[in-house]
């Protein structure tokens, strides 16, 4: 018997602080080029400054803080075309969007969305965290607390958008501001708080990598940007 | 020409139905091979749906906000003679399908399926000039929610066009429903009906009236309300516009059908258990299940093996209705409106629980669209959420049986073990009434039915 190691390459672009609006811009352009065959697949890691977002099955009644209040603690306001509800992102929190083709054998939305939640217990096992999933709550948990959340798109041709977002050392006051997913009963977590230390982005960012490697089966050539 | 099916694609091994999102295509537009035509959403993902083919837009069968199971066609296409045929081994077959449909000339149900996809046509213009892939910024610049596009939809209005004064600019609900209201008393806004595409008219013939759905004989028509003397201090007010049509169609249903009712008693323990069961999951997905949406979806799948309690009597013929579209009677406050959850035998209960809350909700608010309380087969109504045990409705005309649910709640029941033993328990039961037209479901028909109906209840699946 064989295994084949099927490696496919991964270009990691590590872009800092990106504001919502150009990392919006910028994943569409990717998706295209991606799509075009002109890139090989490609991670972002990145930060967002405050910001609130809402996913294609928002409730509007999921962001609990006004206008004014928004403009005071400088959080933006966004809808996007990824799926699910409300969410938060500001700094501090990892947020990793995967310009994949899923092409041609992992044609499976399902499946992608474990693969990705898998990437991410991965990155939390790193760090002595055990993550689980919560039936049909898309996202990763310690216990009760949500650690990631998740919320995906698919454009045609199987290329893959928008994607995970960790909590490291997030400030996570900011999640009163909405009912994170749409989920009231369950809290959030961030792997700096589960572990009674600071961890540094570096740290996860390259925790993350070699867990989408992993299960992504790819092979990263990093690329700073 | 070929004309070809889209269905509702597989997206994945444990997905069984999407959510159409959006339709990037309308009626009319030509579209290239595995250029997006809609997008669907499932929990977390949103995904674009190329097109199987190139050609153009022929019909669009499922709407905006619909959730269908995978395989449902979603749209029709016609393509170039010539152009990838071998691709379409569907194509063929399907067209002299269409055909056949046509000679029903009573059926609303014919007609249903494009009056959805011709209501919709009005909020296509704010994607039209961005046709291509360019939805994100597109939906940043309309500024607005599934459920505020789905609204101007039912009204006509072009999201684009309205001031938006919720946050960062969103056009919200209330901003919809202003500008409708603006545009009621606007008298310029009136000649609104030439300027729409020319290409739509062809689509929907002339908007069916409520009441006009049913092609009445001459002998059926009138209805005269015999004169009543008021006395001094009785209070006297005209009739409204939907007692008048409530009044006329009860009559009427009355004075066509010779109405027979059977009813069963139905055991709800199975049904509590399954609910217990899923209660959680459901409710994660936003929706609460009653016992009304569990008896919908038993009924629709009855339905679909008894197509006699499914069908219309016209003139000598019997129509056999090729979709299960169930009517939920809902009580308003001055009266009664019937909306319709189409094809409610392909959804799964908790899509079915969220088309019947949703078309239930807005007719509360009256924002139902005309074809929404159109094309129905069957009709459900539930008089026993007001306590009553057991009730016999009235026919919904042209359809030939109407369910009535009534209360449920602890009965003593006699239970039997399998040695024999029998025993006096509490036991969650109620009534299940069917009114039928004898002139087509006889007794035997009417009461099998419903037998099937309660077996179901009565051994619920688990997962439905």
């Amino acid at each position: 018997m064989q295994t084949e190691t099927m490696t496919r390459p991964l270009e990691v672009r590590r872009l800092g602080l990106l504001s919502y609006a150009d990392g919006l811009a910028l994943q569409a352009e990717l998706v295209k080029q991606r799509r075009a065959g002109e890139i090989p697949d490609t991670l972002l890691l990145l930060q967002h400054p405050h910001v609130i977002t809402l996913g294609s099955g928002a409730h509007e009644e999921n962001v609990l803080v006004s206008p004014e209040e928004r403009a005071e603690r400088g959080i933006e306001l966004f809808e996007t075309g990824r799926g699910g509800d409300v969410t938060y992102h500001g700094p501090g929190q990892l947020v990793g969007y995967p310009i994949f083709d899923l092409k041609p054998d992992r044609c499976d939305l399902h499946r992608y969305l474990r693969d990705v939640e898998e990437a991410l217990i991965g990155v939390l096992a790193e760090f002595g965290l055990e993550g689980g999933r919560k039936e049909g709550l898309t996202g990763v948990w310690v216990g009760d607390r949500k650690l990631a959340a998740i919320g995906v798109r698919v454009s045609s041709g199987w290329i893959t958008s928008h994607g995970f977002a960790l909590n490291v050392s997030t400030d996570l006051s900011f999640f009163g501001t909405i009912v994170p997913c749409g989920i009231r009963d369950h809290g959030v977590g961030s792997i700096s708080e589960e572990l009674g230390r600071r961890v540094e982005m570096e740290e996860v960012e390259a925790a993350a990598v070699r867990s989408m490697e992993a299960i992504f089966g790819m092979q990263a050539g990093a690329h700073t940007g | 020409m070929a004309r070809i099916e889209v269905p509702m694609p597989q997206m994945g091994e444990s997905i069984a139905e999407g959510t159409v999102s959006v339709w990037r295509k309308k009626i009319g537009d030509r579209v290239e091979r595995d250029e997006p035509i809609m997008e669907i959403s499932t929990d977390k993902v949103d995904a674009e749906i190329p097109s199987p083919a190139a050609g153009v837009i022929a019909e669009i069968v499922v709407t905006e906000g619909q959730t269908v199971e995978v395989g449902t066609i979603v749209c029709y296409i016609e393509t170039e003679a010539g152009a990838g045929a071998g691709a379409q081994p569907a194509a063929a077959p399907s067209a002299p399908a269409a055909a056949q449909a046509e000679p029903a000339p009573s059926a609303g149900a014919t007609q249903a399926p494009s009056a959805p996809a011709a209501a919709q046509a009005p909020s296509q213009p704010a994607s039209a000039n961005g046709a291509g892939p360019a939805s994100l910024e597109e939906r940043l610049r309309t500024r607005s929610t599934p459920l505020v596009r789905k609204i101007a939809a039912e009204h006509g209005v072009d999201v684009a066009a309205v001031q938006g004064t919720g946050r960062s600019g969103r056009v919200t609900k209330d901003d919809i429903l202003r500008h409708v209201e603006e545009q009621k008393h606007a008298p310029a806004a009136r000649p609104a009906a030439p300027a729409q595409k020319p290409a739509a008219p062809a689509q929907r013939p002339a908007a069916p009236e409520y009441e006009g759905g049913f092609p009445w004989g001459e002998f059926y028509t009138s209805v005269e309300h015999p004169a009543v003397a008021a006395g001094p201090n009785d209070r006297v007010e005209p009739m409204s516009r939907m007692t008048q049509i409530i009044a006329q169609n009860m009559v009427l249903s009355r004075r066509v059908s010779p109405h027979v009712h059977s009813y069963f008693e139905v055991d709800y323990t199975r049904i509590d258990r399954v609910r217990g069961k899923n209660k959680r999951t459901w409710e994660e997905q936003g929706v609460k299940i009653t016992y009304t949406h569990f008896i919908a979806w038993a009924v629709a799948r009855a339905l679909r093996e008894h197509p006699k309690l499914n069908a219309s009597l016209s003139a000598t013929e019997v129509i056999y209705r090729a979709e299960v579209n169930l009517g939920i009677a809902v009580a308003l406050d001055n009266g009664l409106i019937v909306p319709v959850v189409k094809n409610a035998d392909e959804l799964s209960i908790v899509g079915l629980a969220k088309r019947v809350n949703d078309v239930a909700t807005r007719a509360r608010s009256k924002k139902l669209s005309p074809d929404e309380i159109q094309g129905g087969t069957f009709t459900i109504t539930n008089p026993g959420i007001f306590g009553t045990t057991i009730g016999f409705p009235i026919i919904n005309q042209p359809q030939v049986a109407i369910l009535g649910v009534g209360g449920v709640e602890m009965r003593p029941a006699v239970v039997s073990d399998e040695y024999g033993n029998h025993a006096i328990v509490p036991r969650k039961r109620g009534y299940l009434s069917l009114g039928y037209d004898h002139r087509l479901v006889n007794g035997a028909d009417g009461d099998q039915f419903l037998a099937r109906v309660k077996q179901i209840m009565e051994t619920f699946p688990e997962q439905a």
